[in-house]
């Protein structure tokens, strides 16, 4: 590996583990938390691939120096990350796992660069979060001032918090203490940022970008983030891809039904 | 009698504690489906014990902002580390009001560890938000002037420099400069080549003591007096003087010192006439690669009563180059290392083949990179070249 390589694997806190002769498989977290929201799920995957984490620029354990406003103004900038990755470890036929925005940010990987790519599993996937004429993403503009403010208020209470206090079950903490102080905490203006690249952006037109891939929709019950009628339009406007309905209500299935995601996408993968 | 009060006050009925104690207390599944809601929520909110039992979910209490703000965040968090704490939303209350709160939950596992439900106190925040709301926009407030002086001090800062350096004919002019820290604070290097006459040229540069609003000033005072002088007087020592004039006259605490270059054009080459108040002399690199300074140091500029300057005029040769510049170049630090003259005569004697502006650029840069990127002091460097 190159010096850039090398550099990119810290830059965005890359984590390889499984087995090292199995297809590669990369999780891409969304907008909100970090790689650890794998927790659960990439270990479901560990014997038969080569499983690969990491942290957008900005996220989690990344070098918060390396975000430029200018590359992450827009969610290409977020999918260079991707790239870049998957370049680092010449990455090929790779398994994309995206969750929520990263969805989409797999969308733009795969049709800038086809020949790294294998498969496509988009977890809540939403190519726009705001309503267009006939087309229901399920939030007004105002909704995303709303989460603005509801960032930058959530900021103030935190700082204070920033202490990593155990309560309740402290007896099993399924994150360390390190890990809990940083968990979706991240340098608040990038916060702001990621989020008005997320909830304001229309990627409608890019979902036509990528064609011959074998694609996942997975869709949550009840997902107030990414509506049932949104994960319909997505797999309707992506040729070839299979929508799945997952009983598991919210927007992060990979947390709260770990089990039933792993089974979804081992299936897809197996030709189930 | 007081005994009994007391016996009976430790035994407050849980059941009514729970329903009207100070704060509004749910029980939810783990995916926020409402099973249990005390009176005190319902009286904040208004809404009805039954609609929220059927199958309401706590995040659907609260507006699209907030509630896409759990679902990235909360949620996540509280199946990773068990609960959260201070968690700003507003609730939506059966009216359409919004109520600001702050939310503690914590997950309740069973025996193997999975989350059963989960417990969350709500504390009304009304008071305590709209006071955050205050602070919030009195430091936005706050970043925009912050933001707007710093506008201000590059707007001003570019007024001392010309936009574009014209050559004059027949020669070679660059020049290069690099403000102090982020730039956001105006510095007092300034420099400029203009025309003086037909065939005549003049070259200055100059540094104003000081930093901030009352130096930006005399800067731009200097940079125009000079202006304005040198198309009165052929000489430089009359230039400068007239410069230590001005400062002594409207600005007797402020000093500069600047060093003025007069070029023209005689039978046997290019002549140079310089004089410097108090200003490091312009370095001359020949075309066989010897170095050596220009001119005598004359006083700084404002602070004497009478100054001390002279004209030293010189002939330059084809392939000679001349430096002007401040001494953000050698007292630039790197911990307690100057970069000093010599390194600066280093870098001159090093770049061959260069244009003017090229040597500006390389200089200011390695100056720059000797100060870890982080320049200490204004650098502004005149490179005159005769091609």
């Amino acid at each position: 590996m190159d010096a850039v390589g090398a550099d990119v694997l810290v830059r965005n806190n890359v984590t390889v583990s499984g087995n090292p002769d199995g297809r590669p498989m990369l999780f891409a977290h969304g907008f909100g938390c970090d790689q650890n929201m794998w927790r659960f799920v990439a270990p479901g995957f560990e014997d038969r691939y080569r499983t690969v984490l990491f942290d957008y620029v900005g996220a989690g354990g990344s070098d918060l120096s390396a975000y430029d406003v200018e590359r992450y103004a827009t969610l290409d900038g977020y999918a260079r990350d991707v790239l870049d990755v998957a370049q680092a470890l010449d990455l090929r036929d790779v398994v994309y796992v995206g969750h929520s925005v990263s969805a989409m940010v797999g969308v733009l990987a795969a049709a800038a660069a086809p020949e790294r790519f294998g498969a496509l599993v988009l977890i809540g996937p939403s190519p726009r979060y705001i309503d267009d004429e006939d087309y229901v993403g399920g939030f007004t503009e105002d909704d995303i001032q709303g989460l603005l403010a509801s960032l930058d208020s959530n900021y103030l209470g935190w700082s204070s918090a920033m202490a990593p206090v155990i309560m309740g079950n402290a007896d099993r903490p399924e994150l360390g203490a390190e890990l809990t102080a940083s968990f979706c905490r991240t340098d608040p203006e990038i916060q702001r940022r990621f989020a008005r690249v997320t909830f304001l952006g229309d990627n409608r037109q890019d979902l036509g970008r990528v064609a011959g891939l074998p694609v996942l929709v997975l869709q949550c019950s009840d997902d107030v983030i990414a509506p049932e009628a949104v994960g319909r339009y997505v797999h309707e406007h992506l040729s070839g891809s299979q929508l799945v309905k997952l009983s598991a209500t919210g927007h992060c299935p990979n947390l709260s039904a770990p089990e039933e995601t792993i089974a979804a996408i081992a299936s897809f993968l197996d030709g189930g | 009698m007081v005994d009994g009060f007391y016996a009976a006050l430790r035994e407050d009925d849980p059941e009514e504690l729970y329903d009207n104690a100070p704060c509004g207390y749910l029980s939810t599944l783990p995916d926020g489906t409402i099973a249990k809601v005390n009176q005190t929520l319902l009286t904040w909110t208004g809404h009805h014990r039954e609609e929220l039992l059927e199958g309401r979910r706590f995040q659907q209490m609260l507006p699209a902002g907030d509630r896409i703000f759990y679902e990235t965040h909360v949620a996540p968090m509280l199946r990773m580390q068990g609960y959260v704490r201070e968690i700003a939303v507003h609730l939506v209350c059966r009216d359409g009001r919004r109520l600001p709160v702050l939310v503690n939950s914590v997950v309740k596992r069973d025996a193997a560890g999975e989350p059963r439900r989960i417990r969350i106190a709500v504390f009304d925040a009304t008071e305590r938000r709209a006071y955050e709301a205050e602070l919030l926009t009195a430091r936005r407030r706050a970043e925009d002037s912050e933001a707007r002086a710093t506008a201000l001090a590059r707007t001003l800062q570019a007024t001392f420099l010309p936009p574009a350096i014209v050559s004059p004919p027949g020669l070679d002019v660059g020049g290069a400069y690099r403000p102090a820290g982020d730039g956001s604070e105006v510095g007092g290097d300034f420099y400029d080549v203009f025309e003086t006459g037909r065939g005549t040229w003049a070259v200055v540069l100059g540094d104003v003591c000081g930093k901030g609003l009352s130096a930006a000033v005399v800067t731009s005072l200097a940079r125009y007096s000079v202006r304005a002088e040198a198309l009165r007087t052929p000489y430089p020592c009359a230039v400068l003087a007239s410069l230590h004039d001005v400062l002594v006259r409207y600005h007797p605490e402020q000093f500069c010192t600047a060093v003025f270059v007069a070029l023209d054009r005689t039978a046997e080459g290019v002549r140079l006439t310089v004089s410097s108040g108090g200003h490091h002399l312009p370095i001359r690199r020949r075309r066989d690669g010897s170095l050596d300074t220009i001119g005598e140091t004359g006083t700084i500029l404002g602070m004497l009563d009478t100054p001390r300057l002279t004209d030293t005029a010189t002939l330059l040769q084809p392939g000679d180059f001349v430096v002007l510049y401040t001494d953000g170049v050698t007292e630039a630090r790197r911990d307690d290392e100057f970069f000093d003259d010599d390194r600066l005569r280093a870098a001159i004697s090093r770049r061959h083949g260069v244009g003017a502006q090229e040597l500006a650029d390389g200089l200011v840069a390695e100056v720059l990179e000797f100060q870890r990127g982080v320049a200490r002091d204004d650098i502004a460097v005149v490179v005159i070249r005769v091609p």
